[in-house]
């Protein structure tokens, strides 16, 4: 039995929610609130507008872009237009309620409900995994449809009021939307701008950082909206332009918590958007005419219908990957509309359009027949048509290797061709980029790291981190595999010191995250005493060795598991020491070594983690060679091996100190060193003490 | 028209690229070769935006190679004519709509071996640990400051990548020689070239050949 939730989208449920809401509170006497524009423009829009630019794909975005503009601008122009002109003449022919609505009102009516809504379009199709195409298709057009909608409502609702339209109006008219839709970019890149030079000087106060990004953002919306400019393409402009610099500045945790808020904000708002859509239903005022809502229905299919044909007729001409039939139908149906309309709506004033209620009417019941119809037979039709859904590739140093060659590539043959394209001109921006831009915009070293640097760094980070996590619970992460750089280089001495690609402080990172795992992972001790220990006066030396080297070499080890890249040996001297070996006799192999005990650590014990309990550990030999392949399949935890000579299986059992076990490892391992760094060694804190 | 080439242009070709694009392209090649019948690698000098490309040397040697020029033979050119100048270009034709699959899949294939051949400079066959290197370093040749051995690092780790994709679980003993052209193909697997690879101005439209 399907669950509710995998054939209602939670739009609808959210409208339904809603609905019960706003009748519960009908029913008790009391007047529903009604989404009024303000907050929704003002606090209920842009998070999730910043959300969705902020975290755009940009390759498939600009890729696709000539498309996108194409289904924005004339596809909604051709929508209003339609759309108007037929109520029009629907409203003529339609009897004496419906007559005295004019041309210029059913345009702008005509132009509020032939937006695709963003909202509605991100909640839907995050649902049902569509490919990167179609999704960034539909989704950047219904972003970028803004500008046009911003200039066909105030254009509608100015001309309204005049006596005469002239020529000259409309002109000024068509004007104003190149004006409203770059000014709203130019004003969106230049918080992007001042936001990516203000994140530059933030190493000393981290905690702020992420203020900036929402701040800059935000003020980047409003300052737009202040000018009639489009809010939606200025906060898109902003989030993509200063989205890499600030990446590159700011420290991981506060990219955490930018991402997190983001999407904490962008559900919050979307939840309440629909909520109170149902709410509003209930609450307003309708009016309900049937000759108008049914045509408004009828032909707002028809017109995104016919427009989707005929543009992809016409785009199919330029591109090269050719938009299908499948392609187009999705289109066509993912032409949601959504609470932009309705805000839009709501905003008209009484005075000028006393329809206003049947028009809101009329928008509230698109909206629910796009959300609950086309939103629930959204996803089996995809399963039906059998359109490409999304792939789960995970980004690899390969890719990424490939991609920036192929793009080379690509440039140069362009270049031999002597054709200006795409790849040309993508190039050259990419230089300028580094050459100017990112010397301003990045602080320190940054600025100069190359993309294939920086990107390796990232999925190293990414790495260890995951790493941490899983390490915790020992279980090994499923995308770890055996090779190593013995398998692909054998020239390569096990002792060579292979320096990885990390700067400093990124190696010291990583190690301060390993190491932190290390310390808190769980050690126990059985039944150690320190009593038990022979009198030793190297005693002390060892514990604080062996838990080097135990620590040094699960640190390596891991390091050569889980990172692709062989980090370097922890080179304290000890180690180096103890692996040349000041004792040449110590550090013979010897023939019966498994005779020697053998100490395990397992980490997954229940005891505090001040305490270290060593169960057995295998010295292989005391040369300190890399581990051997089984023991690197299971990770953390070693493995307990038989102990061969019956009774001792701790070195630690009590009296069991002097036996001949014992000495020959207390003889290995016998050079203590110098004092341990403060950030190797562990005090040796014993159980009980 | 048809150009006034030496040669007439192969039927593989006529199908590729209009008598438009022969001609432009033609004019190209005149151009480059300074009105000569054949190209030489010095030719390709004269380009002043080809300078900023890392990639340069591969790219100009990609043309000269004799695998990408359908020849028998091995190694590479001294010269090319304008016959075999579209031959190099007709690997970035884009994809049409009517292609079976056994077409695409043999355009794909296509495609990644001209890639093959660029990134395996010994013409063996695989691409070893160190001409991977060689291709990371290039890629990374424009900045000055960088270590070489970030380049390496990031090379070593990408082939050990590739190692665990084509071989899977490797044994300390077992060595893995190099990416071979079935290796190739298994990592590209993810990534639609078909579609990625191709200049735009070579659009298959219809029509007139040149015989």
């Amino acid at each position: 039995i399907p669950s509710v939730s995998s054939i209602v989208p939670e739009s609808c449920l959210l409208i339904v929610v809603g609905l019960l809401v706003g009748g519960l509170i009908k029913g008790v006497g009391e007047k529903p609130p009604i989404l009024k524009s303000d907050i929704f423009f003002l606090f209920l829009l842009p998070p999730i507008i910043l959300d969705a630019g902020y975290f755009l794909p940009l390759r498939p975005f600009t890729e696709n872009l000539g498309t996108i503009l194409i289904f924005a601008v004339v596809g909604t122009l051709w929508n209003a237009f339609f759309l108007g002109g037929l109520m029009y003449a629907v409203c003529q022919l339609g009897g004496p309620g419906l007559n005295h609505i004019g041309l210029l009102a059913n345009l702008l009516f005509g132009s509020i409900i032939s937006a695709v809504d963003p909202v509605a379009v991100l909640a839907v199709f995050e649902e049902i995994h569509i490919n990167e195409l179609l999704h960034i298709l539909v989704f950047g057009e219904s972003l970028l449809n803004d500008a046009v909608t911003v200039v066909l409502y105030h254009l509608f609702e100015e001309f309204a009021s005049f006596e005469q339209v002239t020529i000259l109006d409309i002109i000024l008219g068509f004007l104003s939307f190149f004006v409203v839709s770059l000014g709203g970019v130019l004003v969106g890149v230049i918080y992007g701008v001042i936001a990516a030079f203000t994140s530059r000087f933030t190493s000393h106060i981290r905690v702020i950082e992420p203020l900036f990004v929402f701040l800059y953002s935000y003020m980047a919306y409003l300052s737009a909206e202040l000018f009639h400019l489009s809010g939606i393409m200025a906060l898109i402009a902003a989030g993509v332009v200063m989205r890499p610099y600030v990446e590159a500045n700011i420290s991981h945790k506060s990219h955490t918590t930018i991402k997190y808020f983001l999407k904490m904000w962008s559900s919050v708002s979307e939840t309440l958007i629909f909520i109170f859509l149902g709410v509003s239903t209930v609450a307003g005022h309708h009016y309900w005419n049937w000759t108008f809502v049914i045509s408004t229905l009828f032909f707002c299919l028809i017109a995104r219908v016919l427009g989707v044909l005929v543009l992809t007729w016409f785009i199919n001409k330029f591109r090269i990957v050719k938009l299908t039939p499948k392609d187009q139908f999705i289109i066509a149906y993912g032409g949601l509309r959504g609470a932009i309309a309705f805000s839009l709506g709501y905003l008209l004033d009484y005075q000028h359009f006393g329809m206003r209620d049947m028009f809101l009417t009329a928008i509230i019941t698109v909206i629910f027949f796009t959300v609950f119809v086309q939103g629930m037979t959204i996803r089996p039709l995809v399963d039906l048509l059998a359109v490409k859904k999304k792939q789960e590739t995970k980004r690899s140093i390969n890719e990424e290797i490939h991609t920036q060659f192929l793009d080379h590539l690509l440039t140069g043959i362009e270049d031999i061709c002597g054709h200006y394209g795409h790849h040309h001109w993508k190039d050259k921006l990419n230089r300028f980029n580094k050459k100017y831009v990112k010397k301003c915009l990045i602080a320190g070293e940054r600025s100069k790291e190359p993309q294939l640097i920086a990107f390796y760094h990232k999925m190293e980070m990414k790495q260890a981190i995951e790493l941490v996590e899983s390490g915790g619970i020992g279980k090994i992460p499923s995308a770890v595999s055996t090779v190593s750089i013995q398998n692909i280089n054998p020239q390569t001495l096990p002792l060579e010191r292979v320096l990885p690609a990390l700067s400093k402080d990124k190696e010291e990172e990583i190690r301060k995250i390993l190491r932190t795992n290390l310390q808190k992972t769980r050690q126990r001790l059985r039944s150690y005493n320190r009593h038990t220990l022979v009198a030793d006066p190297y005693e002390e030396a060892w514990n604080q060795m062996l838990l080097r080297r135990q620590k040094a070499r699960q640190l390596e080890q891991k390091m050569n598991n889980y990172l692709t890249v062989p980090a370097h040996r922890v080179d304290s001297p000890t180690m180096s020491r103890a692996r040349i070996g000041s004792d040449p006799l110590a550090y013979e192999p010897k023939e019966d070594s498994e005779n020697l005990p053998i100490i395990t650590i397992d980490p997954a014990s229940p005891q505090s983690p001040e305490s270290v309990e060593l169960m057995s550990e295998e010295p292989k030999g005391c040369s300190g060679l890399p581990p051997s392949p089984e023991e690197d399949e299971e990770g953390l935890v070693m493995r307990v091996k038989e102990p061969s000579s019956p009774g001792t299986d701790d070195v630690f059992t009590p009296g069991n100190s002097d036996s001949p076990s014992n000495q020959r490892m207390l003889r290995c391992l016998s050079d203590p060193g110098p004092r341990p760094e403060p950030e190797e060694g562990e005090p040796f804190i014993p159980k009980g003490q | 028209g048809c150009p006034q080439g030496p040669r007439p242009v192969t039927s593989v070709l006529a199908l590729a690229v209009t008598s438009e694009q022969i001609e432009h392209l033609h004019r190209r090649f005149k151009q480059l070769s300074q009105d000569q019948l054949t190209i030489r690698k010095e030719n390709f000098d004269s380009i002043p935006d080809l300078e900023f490309n890392p990639i340069r040397g591969k790219i100009v040697h990609a043309f000269f190679d004799k695998r990408n020029l359908r020849q028998e033979s091995d190694g590479l050119a001294d010269e090319i004519n304008f016959e075999d100048f579209l031959t190099i270009m007709s690997y970035f034709r884009p994809i049409e709509m009517n292609m079976d699959e056994e077409q695409l899949d043999r355009f794909r294939k296509e495609k990644l071996k001209f890639l093959f051949h660029m990134y395996d400079s010994d013409h063996d066959g695989k691409i070893t640990l160190q001409e991977y290197r060689n291709v990371v370093e290039e890629l990374l040749s424009g900045n000055p400051h960088l270590e070489k051995e970030s380049a390496r690092s990031i090379a070593d780790g990408a082939m050990m990548e590739a190692a665990s994709i084509c071989v899977g679980q490797m044994g300390p003993d077992q060595v893995y020689e190099g990416i071979t052209f079935e290796d190739f193909l298994k990592m590209w697997q993810g990534i639609d070239i078909e579609t990625k690879m191709h200049v735009r101005f070579l659009n298959v439209d219809t029509i007139a050949h040149c015989y």
